[in-house]
């Protein structure tokens, strides 16, 4: 009994569950180890950039779905403080004329 | 408020002065760093679209403001249209003054008939360097000039 809680201690939280949930055995949990799982990041953070320019509608429009509709940041990753600041950038080069509000053919 | 009332206050009570920008602000010492954009009528002539331009500069340097840049990004193709119009001439400045200068501008705006569009913008430290960058290496302008 004590060997099987020992096993639960050292695997990671998600997988933990599972084990107990089901009956998923230590040859399952090889499988989940094996694929790897891209973790997404904030690019801003990552490049050092501290101020989106709003006069840029092509570095905007990697943001930007196929309807000119803002992203997602559980899609791009984006961190909030800069999820904040680019939506703000959005807007205003929508207001200039130089990104558009609704389309169907942006990309 | 009184700015002697303050300081009295200050000195009775053996305080440090409430953060200076602050008491500078109120007295509007303080200059900050502002940009505008605005998108002149497609109609005009080449020579009166950089008149217009002119005659904001002059109206900032007026009122004791300072002009860095001058960016005339020409006839631009607008994402959606605007008062029937689907071209449109943009102009670009940056400049310090006085805050009291924005209104100004911007009511200067409103009357102007050949002014589509406009956006005045403060900058903070980030926006600054990021300018001051941009018009070393150009490169935000030549985007604009292939699209």
């Amino acid at each position: 009994m004590y060997q099987i809680l020992w096993y639960y201690y050292f695997l990671p939280f998600n997988i933990m569950a599972k084990g107990r949930e089901g009956n998923i055995g230590p040859t399952a949990v090889n499988k989940i180890k094996t694929t790897t799982i891209q973790k997404k990041y904030c690019r801003f953070k990552k490049a050092g950039i501290k101020y989106i320019d709003y006069k840029d509608p092509d570095f905007l429009l990697k943001f930007v779905n196929e309807q000119g509709k803002i992203l997602p940041r559980r899609i791009t990753g984006t961190s909030l403080k800069y999820q904040r600041r680019l939506s703000v950038a959005i807007k205003r080069s929508r207001h200039l004329a130089l990104l558009p509000f609704v389309t169907d053919e942006l990309k | 408020m009184p700015k002697d009332f303050r300081n009295i206050y200050e000195k009775v009570l053996d305080l440090q002065p409430i953060s200076k920008s602050y008491m500078d602000i109120e007295l509007n010492k303080v200059k900050n760093e502002y940009e505008t954009t605005f998108i002149l009528n497609p109609e005009l002539s080449e020579g009166e679209y950089k008149e217009a331009v002119k005659k904001y500069v002059e109206m900032i340097k007026g009122k004791e403001g300072k002009v860095h840049n001058i960016e005339h990004w020409g006839m631009r193709k607008l994402a959606y249209p605007i008062q029937k119009k689907t071209n449109g001439y943009y102009a670009y400045l940056e400049f310090t003054s006085f805050p009291e200068l924005i209104d100004e501008l911007e009511q200067d705006y409103r009357y102007n008939e050949s002014v589509l569009r406009y956006l005045t913008v403060k900058l903070d430290k980030h926006a600054v360097a990021y300018n001051h960058k941009r018009r070393e290496q150009g490169f935000g302008l030549r985007k604009d000039l292939k699209r």
